[in-house]
């Protein structure tokens, strides 16, 4: 639904290339499920400042790269009573490079949508015989980290159709309800008013391509579902928790609206 | 005053409305708009002003620009200018607007500052907590209308 505020004033024209290597695209064509909504879709980085997307371009300037170097030690350390690394079953981080673009993903086994932390738990608990880790902590966003740079470059490409698409429907009712007493949903921000200032913060897209994010604001690794519960809060709304099956379907559905964006975590964002 | 008076011996029962107040509940929008003031009272521009600018009190600042409010940093620019809004709008149909704009504007992105009910989640302010009972308005009936009276000095010359 269209609104009758002010126009939507344009990302900026920049191009990332990350290490003068890896091309990302920043934008494409929606995909076709946002036919009536959205025509173009843009990476949040055309909406930060020269700065901030700067440290994005070279990985010795970009903070999240820290976090990958701490998710490399722990994906080459033994965990738990099997005394078994993710490095004795994964031939390398580089072996999971079509993880990041395909998830939120069905689990087939577990009759579920899967984030890529629910899938690093199993391997944690089942396979490895090690306590699970709490959603969006310090070791779960740094192997998120990992998983997600060696994927950078690669289109997203999560899939909304069979099994999944009843958590696809969930999550895009849960995408246009206007939640909390001001009566915001995430398209009257990210869909209806992206390219307009609220106050003074730039709005994007609100794509979730380039997590996990280095915020400059909190300066640490931030998860997708984190980051959508402080969006929640924002509306003086009662949140949903990281982990919750509503974030869950959120995040697939989120995910599905930057079909064709690059994977481009971890980014830094202010 | 007649009608207030007795709108007032029907709240006064239920939400504890100061006197002279239309409570929340009982608002009548008429085209959107509302003729009377809700506190039965005048409103106080300077006041207004405050509640315009303060990201604490009304917040208007996030989402509208004004060249009348110049000195304040970080003008949103979601909805139109608020420049001119007092010669554009009747007092009557600026109040009905700050009530709740959904009434003057389909499906508008504007909170309804005077309204306590309807909400989906509704959270204690921005604590992200679920609010125990029922919320105050976001704006008092006063503060509606010291808002009303500093948007109608907002005028074209
Ligand atoms: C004992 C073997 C084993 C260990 C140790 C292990 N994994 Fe796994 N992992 C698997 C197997 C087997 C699968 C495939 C499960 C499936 O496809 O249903 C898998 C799947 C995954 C996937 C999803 C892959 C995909 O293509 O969908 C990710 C991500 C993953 N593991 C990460 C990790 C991480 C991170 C660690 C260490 C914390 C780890 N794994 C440790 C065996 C292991
Ligand atoms: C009141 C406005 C508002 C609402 C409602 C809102 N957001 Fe946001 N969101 C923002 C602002 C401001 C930012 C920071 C600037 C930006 O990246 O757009 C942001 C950032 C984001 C980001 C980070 C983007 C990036 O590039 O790192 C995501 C993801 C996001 N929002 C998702 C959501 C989702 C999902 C919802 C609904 C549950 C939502 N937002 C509701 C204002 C809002
Ligand atoms: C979250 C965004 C938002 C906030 C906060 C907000 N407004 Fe608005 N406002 C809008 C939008 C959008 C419109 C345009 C009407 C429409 O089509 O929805 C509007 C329209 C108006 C108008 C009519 C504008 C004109 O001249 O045509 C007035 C007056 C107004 N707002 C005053 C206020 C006041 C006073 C406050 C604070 C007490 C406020 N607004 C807070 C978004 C907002």
């Amino acid at each position: 639904v269209a609104l009758a505020g002010g126009a939507v004033a344009d990302p900026d024209e920049d191009e990332l290339v990350i290490n003068g290597e890896i091309a990302i695209v920043t934008q494409t064509a929606a995909p076709a499920h946002l036919e009536g909504s959205l025509d173009e879709i843009y990476s949040g980085w055309r909406f930060r400042a020269d700065g901030t997307q700067a440290m994005e371009m070279d990985d010795f300037d970009n903070p999240g790269m820290l976090g990958v170097e701490v998710g490399e030690e722990l994906f080459a350390k033994a965990w738990g009573s099997e005394g078994k690394s993710c490095a004795d079953c994964h031939d390398g981080a580089e072996s999971l490079a079509d993880v990041r673009p395909t998830y939120p993903k069905w689990n087939d086994a577990k009759e579920q949508v899967y984030t890529v932390q629910m899938q690093i738990n199993d391997c944690l608990t089942e396979r490895m015989g090690a306590e699970k880790e709490k959603y969006d902590s310090s070791s779960m966003l740094n192997l998120e980290a990992l998983i997600a740079s060696v994927a950078r470059g690669k289109p997203v490409n999560v899939a909304i159709d069979g099994p999944a698409q009843s958590t696809w429907e969930q999550g895009k009712e849960i995408y246009y309800t206007r939640y909390g007493q001001l009566e915001l949903s995430c398209a009257n921000c990210h869909e209806d008013n992206y390219g307009n200032l609220i106050r003074a913060d730039h709005l994007s897209q609100g794509q979730i391509n380039g997590f996990p994010t280095y915020r400059l604001k909190n300066a640490k690794l931030n998860g997708v579902q984190g980051r959508f519960k402080g969006c929640v809060r924002d509306t003086r709304a009662e949140t949903f928790s990281p982990g919750s099956p509503e974030f869950i379907a959120l995040e697939l559905y989120v995910a599905s609206r930057g079909n064709g964006l690059s994977v481009e975590g971890p980014s830094v964002r202010n | 005053m007649k009608r207030i008076a007795a709108t007032f011996v029907v709240l006064g029962l239920t939400a504890g409305a100061a006197v002279g107040e239309v409570a929340p509940a009982d608002v009548k929008f008429t085209d959107g708009a509302l003729a009377e003031s809700l506190s039965g009272m005048a409103g106080n521009a300077e006041e207004g002003y405050n509640i315009v600018t303060s990201k604490s009190l009304g917040n208007c600042v996030s989402c509208h620009s004004a060249d009348a409010y110049a000195d304040i940093p970080f003008h949103g620019n979601i909805g139109p200018m608020l420049d001119g809004a007092g010669s554009r709008w009747s007092e009557a149909e600026l109040r009905g607007i700050v009530a709740n704009a959904k009434m003057m504007f389909d499906g508008s992105m504007m909170p309804s500052f005077y309204k306590t009910a309807g909400y989906v989640r509704p959270g204690d302010a921005y604590t992200g907590k679920a609010a125990t009972g029922e919320l105050p308005p976001l704006l008092t009936a006063q503060q509606v209308e010291d808002v009303v009276a500093y948007l109608m000095t907002l005028t074209d010359e």
